[in-house]
């Protein structure tokens, strides 16, 4: 049998497989990362926080309400977003006018508030979450053992994926918004609500967040600590894809995904800088990010 | 004239009175994880812990004890700056539980120094007691030897030869790596395998993948709270125990059982000093804490009540506060509390008292949240930790 660099390929294909599981969460984070910077120059801090309110609102919807784990990848974005609109017009809107760096600082803060609130109500060893029982079990590829709902989530990330890529980039919505965000007065000239129109795309970007914590609901356990572990990955997929580009933080999600993959066969103890490397480097040879565009 | 003596004198023999009958003001600092992954096992339940422990204690002893708390981050850097100025400018005496070896091992030789005393339950590195003991370092709860012989002695004995390790990647997770593959070979068994994974750590899926395709009978989990729930649930996710292989989580705490519910964990086998539900004095202590908490009590919470009310006496028999006189105390006089019952502190500073292997109910066993283990067997406490002159603690003559 061959082997590649020391390790056989089952191996290999094996942590591939596992690093484009992964680089579904960087993907979908990253692009609700993305929207909300590239229409509304936000840097939404709170991102993890929504993620990790994802969760917990599926915990809370399945142990209070009995409303299982289907219902939950349905109503959680939306009750999410809610408040992620909430937010963006009690606070964040109060913000446009100013430096990016006052946007950052809130929404910090408000993870920080968000986390302990959190934490303060359940402790920090997480709540239990089960798969849900029609992806229960797996698939024996050969070279690993696919868990069923493992190749859900893929299939699944994708498909959010590139419908919001379409969305944004070929419909008439998509436009408006683009257009909105290039010049706010010509639009609103046109009879557009823009700041309506602003307000809906945060909303739809903490949606994403929220949704991709009830995917990772079964999976990791519901934990309070759970945006802020993920949220830094995040942010450096976002600027190593290039700041605010849709395009670019899908497929980066995805490929630093599979990076880090295979950086815990070849240097587990590594695994956890791999994609700040890549991001110093990148930040020193294209600065504006592989997918963005030079200011 | 004869009047104002007379005033004066009183005012002199009531500031004299005052003095005689000043109480010993004790201050003891908890010291652990408040907010990170090691916040639910030690966190404000271990402060609620040391407050039970000063009042059993008792108030009539005429010894005042005062109890503050601060959160280590699992950082050395944070923990030491802490520890430093609680003994330099706060008047503490004592610094309590203190989870995360790498924290522990230097608040160890920062109470050396200070000339204080260091009362551990939440670090696990059996090196406290062994290469880097203490004369002012009592070790309480459990170390990273009797885990490994514990439950890595257990796992062999079923009959595990062959381990692959998931390590958490600093002193805790080495440590019990190296005296649980000590255990594993000494009974002629062999590891194939270990992978040190970044800590914290989420996702664990891609280091499961490699102890499967190892082929290991045994899977040992040298990691604890967030990574071992993580490991565990994503073991069962991939089929790992149906394809035969056994975890063993070589630290886990019936918190981290509660967080994983028992759909996932059933079957795990594991070492704990301590469970809440051993016998009525256990049962009855816990929920005196479960009042105060909402939870019940973790084996850590529980050592830092036992060595927090063992300092105490100790304090009241020595007549001072003096840090090496109380820790001879502590080893000269036996132990006696509700939840550990009888025991001894040895002279490297290790606490001796039974350990128990669990194994975890299958969900139609379990009577309750909190009903989690069946005792499989009781360790004695003679058998449960490193023997006095295998660790190379300096004390040991």
């Amino acid at each position: 049998m061959f082997e590649l660099l020391g390790i056989p390929p089952q191996a290999l294909f094996g942590q591939l497989l596992l690093g484009l599981i992964n680089g579904s969460f960087y993907a979908i984070l990253s692009l609700g990362l993305a929207i909300i910077f590239g229409l509304l120059n936000i840097i939404n801090f709170t991102h993890g926080a929504q993620y990790m309110m994802g969760a917990f609102v599926a915990w809370m919807l399945l142990n209070y309400l009995g409303i299982p784990y289907w219902g939950a990848l349905i109503i959680v974005p939306i009750i999410v977003g809610a408040t992620g609109i909430v937010l963006e017009r009690l606070l964040i809107s109060r913000l446009y006018h100013l430096d990016h760096l006052y946007g950052l600082l809130l929404t910090f803060g408000l993870a920080l508030i968000i986390t302990g609130i959190f934490r303060n109500q359940y402790g920090i060893s997480g709540l239990p979450y089960a798969i849900p029982k029609q992806l229960a079990g797996g698939q024996n590829l050969g070279f690993m053992f696919l868990p069923n709902y493992r190749g859900w989530v893929v299939v699944v990330s994708l498909v959010v994926c590139l419908a919001t890529w379409f969305a944004i980039e070929k419909t008439r919505l998509g436009g408006y918004l683009r257009a909105a965000t290039e010049n706010p007065t010509m639009v609103g000239a046109f009879g557009i609500n823009v700041p309506r129109l602003i307000t809906l795309t945060y909303g739809f970007g903490v949606a994403l967040a929220a949704f991709a914590g009830v995917l990772a609901a079964p999976i990791y356990s519901v934990n309070p600590n759970m945006g802020a572990d993920v949220i830094i990955v995040v942010f450096a997929v976002v600027v190593i894809g290039g700041m605010g580009s849709i395009l670019g933080s899908i497929l980066t999600g995805f490929g630093l995904g599979l990076v880090e993959g295979l950086a815990r066969v070849f240097y587990p103890e590594g695994s956890a800088v791999v994609i700040f490397v890549i991001m110093a480097i990148v930040l020193l040879v294209k600065p504006a990010g592989l997918f963005g565009r030079e200011a | 004239m004869r009047k104002t003596g007379f005033i004066l004198a009183t005012l002199a023999g009531l500031l004299m009175a005052g003095t005689a009958y000043a109480q010993t003001k004790v201050k003891i600092g908890v010291m652990n994880d408040r907010s990170g992954l090691y916040s639910d096992i030690t966190g404000e339940g271990s402060v609620v812990a040391a407050q039970l422990a000063a009042e059993d204690f008792g108030t009539d002893k005429g010894i005042t004890v005062e109890i503050v708390s601060a959160d280590h981050q699992n950082k050395p850097d944070i923990g030491s700056n802490i520890a430093r100025q609680w003994y330099d400018t706060e008047e503490v005496d004592a610094i309590a539980d203190v989870p995360t070896s790498s924290v522990a091992l230097a608040i160890n030789d920062i109470t050396r120094e200070k000339n204080k005393v260091f009362l551990n339950s939440g670090a696990a590195t059996s090196d406290l007691t062994g290469a880097k003991c203490s004369p002012n370092t009592i070790h309480w709860t459990y170390d990273t030897w009797q885990l490994a012989h514990g439950t890595g002695g257990a796992m062999v004995a079923a009959g595990g030869k062959t381990w692959f390790f998931l390590t958490a990647d600093y002193a805790f997770g080495h440590a019990l790596e190296r005296d649980t593959a000590a255990v594993v070979k000494a009974a002629g068994g062999e590891v194939v395998g270990s992978v040190k994974t970044p800590f914290p750590g989420t996702d664990f899926s891609s280091f499961l993948l490699q102890a499967q395709s190892s082929g290991a009978q045994v899977i040992g989990l040298a990691n604890a709270g967030g990574d071992t729930i993580n490991s565990i649930k994503q073991a069962s996710e991939f089929g790992i125990t149906q394809g035969g292989q056994a975890i063993a989580g070589l630290l886990v705490f019936a918190n981290d059982v509660h967080a994983l519910g028992l759909d996932v964990a059933q079957g795990l086998v594991l070492t704990e000093t301590f469970y809440w539900d051993l016998n009525d004095d256990t049962r009855k202590w816990s929920a005196r804490f479960e009042e105060k908490t909402g939870k019940k009590p973790s084996m850590v919470q529980a050592g830092v009540y036992g060595a927090v009310l063992h300092y105490l006496k100790a304090v009241e028999a020595a007549g001072t506060k003096d840090a090496q006189a109380v820790v001879a105390k502590m080893k000269e006089m036996p132990t006696d509390d509700v939840l550990f019952g009888k025991g001894q502190v040895r002279i490297d500073g290790r606490k001796i008292h039974d350990a128990y292997l669990f194994r975890v109910k299958k969900p139609d066993q379990s009577k309750g949240e909190w009903d989690l283990y069946e005792t499989v067997a009781t360790i004695p406490a003679d058998k449960a930790f490193r023997p006095l002159n295998e660790g190379g603690c300096e004390l040991v003559k």
